[in-house]
C-alpha cells in the first residue's frame, strides 16, 4: 500500500525554488531515507507533506488524503520530530507529553498511562517532573521523539533524528526506528548521516537544491551510481611492499593503505579494471591470496551523485 | 466536545499550555502583577494619604478640578456639593479621573500575553511542533486569542475587586465614605474592559506577522495605550467626561474595531505564513 505519493511537487519562496519537481512514492512499513545537505529542501518537503506549507504546484497524497485540504485528518495519523526539539522549556517533560496527547486526541483515560509508558521507554521517568529547559540536548531529543510517538502514528517523519546525540543515545534511537518499522509503520527520515541511512533505510532518495538526484535501495544506488569500488587485496607478507608500490603507481587507484601485514585496501577500481589490476600485480611479482571487491557505501553514492550534479551545473 | 464543529479539547490544551508558560515567566508575570498593584492600590493609597494630611486645605486643589466637575451629571454634582472638600477630591480622583486608567490593565495584560503566545512561541522555536498538530488554523488562532483575552479579563476583574476594597477602605478611613462602584464603573469593567482586552491582543496578533521578537511585539503593542492616555487627558482638560452613556458607546466602538481586526486576523493567520517566518 502506498502511504506517500508525490507528483512534480514544487514549492517556491519568492525567487527561490526550495522544492523542484519531486516525484516519489513511499510504501507502508518502509523506512524511507531523504538524503541531502543543509538547504537541499528536506524540511520544506516534510512541511509540504504535512499540509503545513502549500505547494506552488504538483500533487501529493498521504493515506490517500490531500495534505492541504485534509490537513487536520492527516496530521492525526502522522507524528513529526522536527529538526530542533521544539519543546516548551517552561513545561515539565510530563506536561509536554500530556498536552500533546490532548492535542492528538489520545483517549482521556489513556493519557496518563501512555505518558508514563513513553517516559519509561525513553529513560526519562526520573526527570518526568523537571522542566524541559533543564535537560541536556540528548534528553530534549528523546523527549521530542517521545512526543512525536504519543498518539502511535502510522507514519513518522524524523528530521535529523540523531543530530547532536551521543553514540549511545543515537544507537537507542536507531533501535527504536527499526522496531517501529517492524510493527508495520512507515518512517520518513531526513538525514545527512549516511551511516544512519545505510543502516536503517529500505530505500533512499537523494536531494540537491530541491531536485531529486536519485532514489532506490542503497544496494541499487551503489551499483548504479558509485563511480568506483573499494578493493581489499590480501597478499603474502613478503610481497606486500611490492603490492603497495605497484598499486601506488597505477592510474585511477587511490587511498592505498596497508590494513595489516598482509592486507591492503584501495579505492578507484571498477568492475572493468579489477582483472587488469590483478594482472598487473601478478606480473609485478605479487603473490595474491585474495581479492575482495567491497560494495560501495551510500557515502560513495552520495558524493558521486553530488559530483555528477555539480559537473552538470557547470556545463 | 464538538461545539461549532471545533476541536475544543485541542483548543483547551493550547490554552493550558500557553497559560502555564505565561505563569512561569517572571518577565510576563511581573507586569501582570505590578501594573494592577501600582494603579489600583498604590496610587489610590497615595491620594488617600494626601487627602488625609491636607484636610480642608485640599479645597484649594478642587479649583483645578472644577472643569472636570462641571462635566459630571447634575445628580452627581448635587451630591458632591453636599460633601466635604476631601470627600469631593477623593471621589473625583478615584471614581472619575482614574476610570480611563483602569483600562490600561486589561489592554496591557492581553497585549503581553498575546505577544508571548504568538511571537514568543516563534522565538522559542516551539511553534513548529504546534503547527504539525491536527488543529486547524482557526482553532489555533482561537486558542491563542482566548488565552490572552481570558487572562486579561480575569486580571481586569480581579483588579476591579481590589480597587473596590481600596476605594471603600480609603473612603472609610479618610472621609465619610465614597459611593463606589457606580454604574459607570460596572459598564467599564464588564463591557468596555473586555473589548479593550480584545483590542490589545488584536493589535498584537496583527503585529505578530511583522515582528520577530517578543520584546518588539510587546513594545509596539504597548503603543495601544495611547488612546487611553488621550481619554485621561481629555477628562482632566474638561473636553469630555466618562459617563455611563459614553462608556457604552466607547465599548461598542472598541468591539467594532475588535471585530474588524479579527476578521483581518483570520484572513491572514495561516500555517503557511507562520512557518515561512521560522
Amino acid at each position: 500500500m502506498t502511504v506517500i505519493s508525490t507528483q512534480d511537487l514544487v514549492r517556491r519562496f519568492g525567487d527561490v525554488v526550495a522544492v523542484n519537481g519531486l516525484t516519489f512514492d513511499v510504501e507502508r512499513g518502509e523506512v524511507f531515507g531523504f538524503l541531502g545537505h543543509n538547504g537541499a529542501g528536506k524540511t520544506t518537503t516534510v512541511r509540504l507533506l504535512n499540509g503545513v506549507l502549500s505547494p506552488t504546484s504538483g500533487t501529493m497524497r498521504l493515506f490517500d488524503l490531500d495534505p492541504v485540504e485534509d490537513g487536520p485528518a492527516l496530521r492525526r495519523r502522522v507524528g513529526v520530530l522536527t529538526e530542533s526539539p521544539s519543546l516548551d522549556e517552561r513545561l515539565t517533560a510530563r506536561e509536554n507529553l500530556k498536552i500533546y496527547a490532548e492535542l492528538y486526541d489520545v483517549p482521556a483515560a489513556d493519557v496518563s498511562a501512555r505518558v508514563d509508558e513513553l517516559l519509561g521507554q525513553f529513560d526519562l521517568s526520573e526527570r518526568a517532573d523537571s522542566r524541559a529547559g533543564e535537560f541536556s540536548k540528548g534528553m530534549k531529543q528523546r523527549l521530542a521523539l517521545a512526543r512525536a510517538l504519543i498518539h502511535r502514528p502510522e507514519l513518522l517523519f524524523l528530521d535529523e533524528p540523531t543530530s547532536g546525540l551521543d553514540p549511545m543515545i543515537a544507537h537507542q534511537v536507531h533501535e527504536l526506528i527499526a522496531g517501529y518499522a517492524a510493527e508495520g509503520r512507515t518512517v520518513f527520515m531526513c538525514t545527512h548521516n549516511l551511516y544512519e541511512a545505510q543502516r536503517l533505510c529500505d530505500r533512499v532518495a537523494v536531494l540537491e537544491h530541491g531536485h531529486l538526484l536519485a532514489q532506490g535501495t542503497p544496494h541499487e544506488l551503489a551499483s548504479r551510481y558509485a563511480r568506483s569500488q573499494r578493493l581489499e587485496i590480501e597478499a603474502t607478507p613478503a610481497t606486500l611492499p611490492l603490492a603497495l608500490k605497484t598499486l601506488n603507481k597505477m592510474s585511477g587507484i587511490e587511498d592505498v593503505e596497508a590494513q595489516n601485514h598482509s592486507v591492503i585496501s584501495c579505492s578507484g577500481a571498477t568492475q572493468e579494471t579489477i582483472p587488469d589490476i590483478v594482472a598487473l600485480l601478478v606480473a609485478g611479482g605479487v603473490r595474491i591470496v585474495r581479492v575482495t571487491p567491497l560494495e560501495a557505501s551510500l557515502e560513495d553514492v552520495y558524493f558521486a551523485l553530488h559530483e555528477h550534479a555539480a559537473k552538470g551545473a557547470q556545463s | 466536545m464538538n461545539l461549532c464543529g471545533l476541536n475544543w479539547r485541542g483548543i483547551r490544551a493550547v490554552m493550558t499550555k500557553d497559560l502555564t508558560v505565561v505563569l512561569r515567566s517572571k518577565m510576563i508575570l511581573l507586569p501582570m502583577i505590578l501594573l494592577p498593584v501600582m494603579l489600583q492600590v498604590l496610587m489610590p493609597a497615595a491620594f488617600g494619604i494626601a487627602a488625609y494630611f491636607a484636610g480642608d486645605a485640599i479645597a484649594g486643589d478642587l479649583e483645578d478640578l472644577q472643569v472636570m466637575i462641571a462635566w459630571l451629571p447634575a445628580e452627581v454634582q448635587g451630591r458632591l456639593a453636599a460633601q466635604s472638600p476631601g470627600q469631593v477630591f477623593l471621589e473625583i480622583m478615584l471614581v472619575y479621573a482614574f476610570a480611563p486608567m483602569y483600562l490600561i490593565i486589561p489592554m496591557m495584560v492581553s497585549s503581553v500575553v498575546a505577544a508571548d503566545s504568538f511571537v514568543g512561541e516563534r522565538e522559542r522555536k516551539t511553534l513548529e511542533a504546534l503547527l504539525y498538530t491536527p488543529l486547524t488554523d482557526s482553532e489555533l488562532l482561537l486558542a491563542k486569542i482566548l488565552t490572552a483575552w481570558l487572562a486579561a479579563v480575569v486580571v481586569g476583574v480581579g483588579s476591579f475587586l481590589l480597587y473596590i476594597v481600596m476605594v471603600n477602605l480609603i473612603g472609610w478611613l479618610v472621609v465619610d465614605g465614597i459611593a463606589f462602584p457606580n454604574l459607570m464603573w460596572l459598564v467599564l469593567v464588564f463591557w468596555v474592559s473586555p473589548a479593550v482586552a480584545g483590542l490589545g491582543l488584536g493589535v498584537t496578533v496583527l503585529l505578530s506577522t511583522r515582528v520577530n521578537t517578543f520584546q518588539e511585539a510587546y513594545q509596539l503593542g504597548s503603543m495601544i495605550v495611547l488612546p487611553v492616555v488621550a481619554l485621561m487627558i481629555g477628562q482632566f482638560a474638561g473636553v469630555l467626561s466618562l459617563s455611563v452613556l459614553l462608556a457604552i458607546g466607547l465599548g461598542a466602538g472598541v468591539w467594532l474595531v475588535d471585530a474588524l481586526i479579527f476578521w483581518f486576523g483570520v484572513k491572514t493567520f495561516n500555517r503557511d505564513a507562520l512557518i515561512a517566518r521560522l
